[in-house]
C-alpha cells in the first residue's frame, strides 16, 4: 500500500460516514463565525427549530462591518450595526463564545484563531469565509464554506464533502534576502494561474516554506483560495508547536504531550502520491506586484508591465487589455512610472505582527511620499495591535505619516468606511484585487507589507530592497 | 427547497473568465441579514452607471443599456453562460441568492469556482459543466441571436437547443438528487444523527485534547 497525504490522513480521521468518496460525511473541529454569512443560517436554525449540536466548536466576532476609528460612537452605518448586532444577539442566546467589539482579542477571524489557540493541527476548520485556508498552515484541514454549509455544520458538526485532489506545490531551496512569503505566494499563484488548484487541496512543502515562520505560512496559505484550491496545508513541525504552546484555547499538561505525539504524524509519507506536482525554485522570485483585477496578473516589480500584443491566445488577450484599461496602465511600462494615492497594510493575509515589523523596518526615519493620500495600518486584532504598541511601532508608522487604526478587515474590501475612491490606485497588502473589491472604481495592487511601505516613501512601486541598500 | 424540473429559458451570456463574486454581488449589499431580495443588485457595478448602496431605491439609479441582463429578452433569462473560473473569490452564498433571486435556475461554464459550485446545489441553482469546446459552440449559437434558448433536463443530464442537438454534462449522483427531489442536506444528515453521536465517542476518547 502507498502512503498517505497529509489531506488523507486528515480527511480518514474525520469520515464520519460514506463509503464513497463523492458525498462523505466530514466531522468538524472548529467552526469560526463571523457577522456577515452567519445571520440567515441562524435564522435558518430557528425556523426549522433544530438545535447547535456543538456549541463549544464555536468562536464568533465581528470583523468585516467594524469600523477602525471612533469606536466609542459605535457603527454609525445602521444596516452594518444591525449586523453585527444580530451576530451578539445569536451568540449570547446560544451561549457561544463571541469576542464583542471592545474586547481586546476582537479581530480578524482567520487571526484571532490562530492567535488564540482554537486553531490545532489535525483539525478540520471550517468558516462562513474563503480565507479560512488561512488554517492550514497548522496543518489543519480548513476551508471557506456558504452560509447553508454554516447551518449544516452548526446543526449536524458535520458537512457532505467531495474528496478533492491531492496537490502539492513544492518551493525548492531557500528565498533570498528581502523576499517574504507574499512573494512567494503571489509567484505561485503567478506560475499556476487563479484556476490552478481547482478542485485540489494544495500542500506546500519545500525549503523555502518549512524556512517560513507561522505568520508567514499563514499568508500562503490564506492565498490559496487565490489559485482555485480551496485549502491549502503545510506539515506539522517544531515551529508549529512552538506557536500554539501556551495559547489560552491549546491543550496544556498531560495533554499537551499527547497531542504533540498525535501530532507528529501530521506530514505527508514519503511514498504518497499527488495527483499533480508543481516545482518551483525559491531562486526565480523577485518582490511581486500585481497589475491586473485577478491575482494571477502579478509579475516582479523589475518586470515592465505585460504587453497584451504578446499574448498569444486571444481570450487572455482580450482579459488582459480590460485589466489594463481598468487599472490605467499602459502595457511596457515600469512600475516606478506606477504613482499610487493610498496604502493599505492589514487583512487576513498580512496583518500579524510580523508583517507590522517588516513594514516599520523600510518607514523608520523616512516619510510618506506627497502623492500618497492616505496611508493606514490596520492590526489583525486588538492583541497584535497591543504588541505592536509595546515595541513602539506605532510610533514608527505614525511618524512616517501613516493612520494606526482598529483591528477589522477594513479597506480589504471596503465594507466598511475604509474605501478607494473611484480611480485611485493602492498598494494593498489584501489578497484580491478584483474589480471595485476595495471600493468601486478603486485600482488594487497586491504586494507585501514591505513592499507597501516602500511604495509609500517613494510615492511609486519600487523593490524595497534597493530602498533599504540605499540604491533607491 | 423546490424540486428541479426540466425546462427551456432564455439564455443571456457574459464573455469573460474569472468572473468574481465581487462582481456577481458587491460587498455592501452583504450587510443584509436576509437571503431574498439580491435580484436588483446582481451584477450591480456592471448594470447600473451610477454606485449604489443597499435600502436605496434602485429603480431610480441609472441603469447601463448596454449591459446583457438590462435588455430585452435577456431580462428573463433563467441560463447564463460565462467562460472558465466562473464565481471564484469569496464565500458569498448572497452570489447564489443574487442569481435566483435575478430568476437565473441555471449557469453553464466550462469550470467553476469550487465553493460556489457547493453553494449552488443548496439553494436549488443548477451549475453546468461544459468542455470549453462545447461552451465556446454555445458561445457562437448564441451570437446575435436574440430568441436564443437551451433546455435543460437534469433527470437525463442534457442540454438541449433549438435545432434539437443534446449536450450531455456531468453531475454527481447525491447532487442530482438532491435537487430533482427538492432535499434538503440537513435533514438528511440529521437521520444520520445516531453515526454522529458514536463517531464522537471513539473520536473523543482518541484525541482528548480536543473534547
Ligand atoms: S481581511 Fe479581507 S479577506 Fe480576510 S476575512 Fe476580512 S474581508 Fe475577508
Amino acid at each position: 500500500m502507498t502512503g498517505k497525504t497529509l489531506y488523507d490522513k486528515i480527511w480518514d480521521l474525520h469520515q464520519v460516514h460514506g463509503d464513497d468518496d463523492a458525498s462523505a460525511l466530514l466531522y468538524i473541529d472548529r467552526h469560526l463565525v463571523h457577522e456577515v454569512t452567519s445571520p440567515q443560517a441562524f435564522e435558518g436554525l430557528e425556523i426549522a427549530q433544530r438545535p447547535l449540536w456543538r456549541k463549544r466548536s464555536i468562536l464568533a466576532v465581528p470583523d468585516h462591518n467594524v469600523p477602525t476609528t471612533g469606536l466609542e460612537q459605535g457603527i454609525t452605518d445602521p444596516v452594518a450595526r444591525l449586523q453585527v448586532d444580530t451576530l451578539n444577539v445569536n451568540c449570547d442566546k446560544y451561549e457561544l463564545t463571541e469576542f464583542k467589539m471592545g474586547d481586546i482579542r476582537q479581530g480578524i477571524v482567520h487571526v484571532i484563531g490562530p492567535e488564540q489557540g482554537a486553531t490545532l493541527p489535525g483539525m478540520t476548520v471550517v468558516c462562513g469565509d474563503s480565507h479560512t485556508s488561512t488554517h492550514g498552515a497548522f496543518a489543519a484541514l480548513a476551508f471557506g464554506i456558504g452560509t447553508s454549509e454554516v447551518e449544516h455544520v452548526m446543526a449536524t458538526q458535520c458537512l457532505i464533502q467531495k474528496k478533492s485532489k491531492n496537490m502539492r506545490v513544492t518551493v525548492t531551496g531557500a528565498v533570498a534576502e528581502g523576499i517574504t512569503a507574499k512573494d512567494i505566494v503571489l509567484h505561485i499563484i503567478g506560475e499556476i494561474g487563479t484556476a490552478g488548484g481547482t478542485g485540489c487541496t494544495i500542500e506546500f512543502a519545500g525549503e523555502a516554506i518549512t524556512d517560513l515562520s507561522m505568520e508567514g505560512r499563514m499568508t500562503v496559505c490564506n492565498m490559496t483560495i487565490e489559485a482555485g484550491a480551496r485549502a491549502g496545508l503545510i506539515a506539522c513541525d517544531q515551529t508549529t508547536l512552538a506557536y500554539i504552546e501556551g495559547r489560552p484555547f491549546a491543550p496544556s499538561g498531560e495533554t499537551w504531550d499527547q497531542a504533540v505525539e498525535a501530532w507528529s504524524d501530521l506530514h505527508s509519507d514519503e511514498d504518497a502520491i499527488f495527483d499533480r506536482e508543481v516545482v518551483i525554485d525559491a531562486a526565480d522570485i523577485a518582490p511581486q506586484v500585481t497589475w491586473g483585477t485577478s491575482p494571477e496578473m502579478v509579475c516582479a516589480v523589475s518586470d515592465r508591465i505585460p504587453d497584451p500584443a504578446r499574448e498569444p491566445d486571444p481570450i487572455r488577450a482580450g482579459g488582459m487589455r480590460a485589466a489594463l484599461d481598468y487599472m490605467g496602465l499602459e502595457a511596457n511600462a515600469t512600475f516606478d512610472e506606477v504613482r499610487v494615492d493610498k496604502i493599505f497594510i492589514g487583512s487576513c493575509t498580512n496583518s500579524r505582527i510580523e508583517d507590522l515589523r517588516a513594514a516599520a523596518i523600510v518607514l523608520k526615519g523616512r516619510k510618506l511620499a506627497d502623492n500618497v493620500k492616505l496611508a493606514m495600518v490596520v492590526p489583525g486584532s486588538g492583541l497584535i495591535k497591543q504588541q505592536a504598541e509595546e515595541e513602539g511601532l506605532d510610533r514608527v508608522f505614525l511618524t512616517a505619516g501613516f493612520e494606526w487604526r482598529e483591528p477589522g478587515c477594513s479597506m480589504c474590501l471596503g465594507m466598511n468606511a475604509d474605501r478607494l475612491e473611484p480611480g485611485e490606485r493602492c498598494a494593498s497588502t489584501s489578497n484580491r484585487n478584483f474589480e471595485g473589491r476595495q471600493g468601486q472604481g478603486g485600482r488594487t495592487h497586491l504586494v507585501s507589507p514591505a513592499m507597501a511601505a516602500a511604495a509609500a516613501v517613494k510615492g511609486y512601486f519600487v523593490d524595497v530592497r534597493r530602498l533599504t541598500r540605499g540604491e533607491a | 427547497m423546490n424540486r428541479f424540473e426540466k425546462f427551456t429559458g432564455i439564455v443571456a451570456a457574459i464573455d469573460r473568465p474569472n468572473i468574481d463574486t465581487d462582481a456577481i454581488i458587491p460587498k455592501q449589499y452583504l450587510k443584509s441579514i436576509k437571503r431574498s431580495g439580491f435580484g436588483v443588485n446582481l451584477f450591480d457595478d456592471w448594470r447600473y452607471l451610477d454606485p449604489g448602496e443597499p435600502g436605496q431605491d434602485h429603480s431610480q439609479r441609472r441603469i447601463n443599456p448596454q449591459f446583457v441582463l438590462n435588455r430585452e429578452p435577456y431580462r428573463h433569462a433563467q441560463i447564463l453562460l460565462a467562460r472558465e473560473n466562473f464565481a471564484c473569490g469569496s464565500s458569498r452564498e448572497h452570489a447564489v441568492w443574487a442569481l435566483m433571486d435575478f430568476g437565473i435556475r441555471v449557469v453553464i461554464a466550462p469550470s467553476f469556482a469550487d465553493i460556489f459550485y457547493n453553494n449552488s446545489f443548496k439553494n436549488g441553482l443548477l451549475p453546468i459543466t461544459l468542455g470549453g469546446v462545447r461552451v465556446d459552440q454555445l458561445f457562437a449559437e448564441l451570437d446575435g441571436r436574440r430568441d436564443y434558448q437551451l433546455n435543460v433536463d437534469l433527470e437525463r443530464q442534457v442540454v438541449t437547443n433549438t435545432d434539437g442537438i443534446e449536450m450531455a454534462f456531468e453531475i454527481d449522483e447525491f447532487r442530482k438528487y438532491c435537487l430533482l427531489n427538492g432535499l434538503d442536506d440537513i435533514g438528511l444528515t440529521m437521520q444520520k444523527s445516531d453515526l454522529i453521536t458514536s463517531f464522537e465517542l471513539q473520536y473523543y476518547q482518541k484525541l482528548p485534547w480536543l473534547k
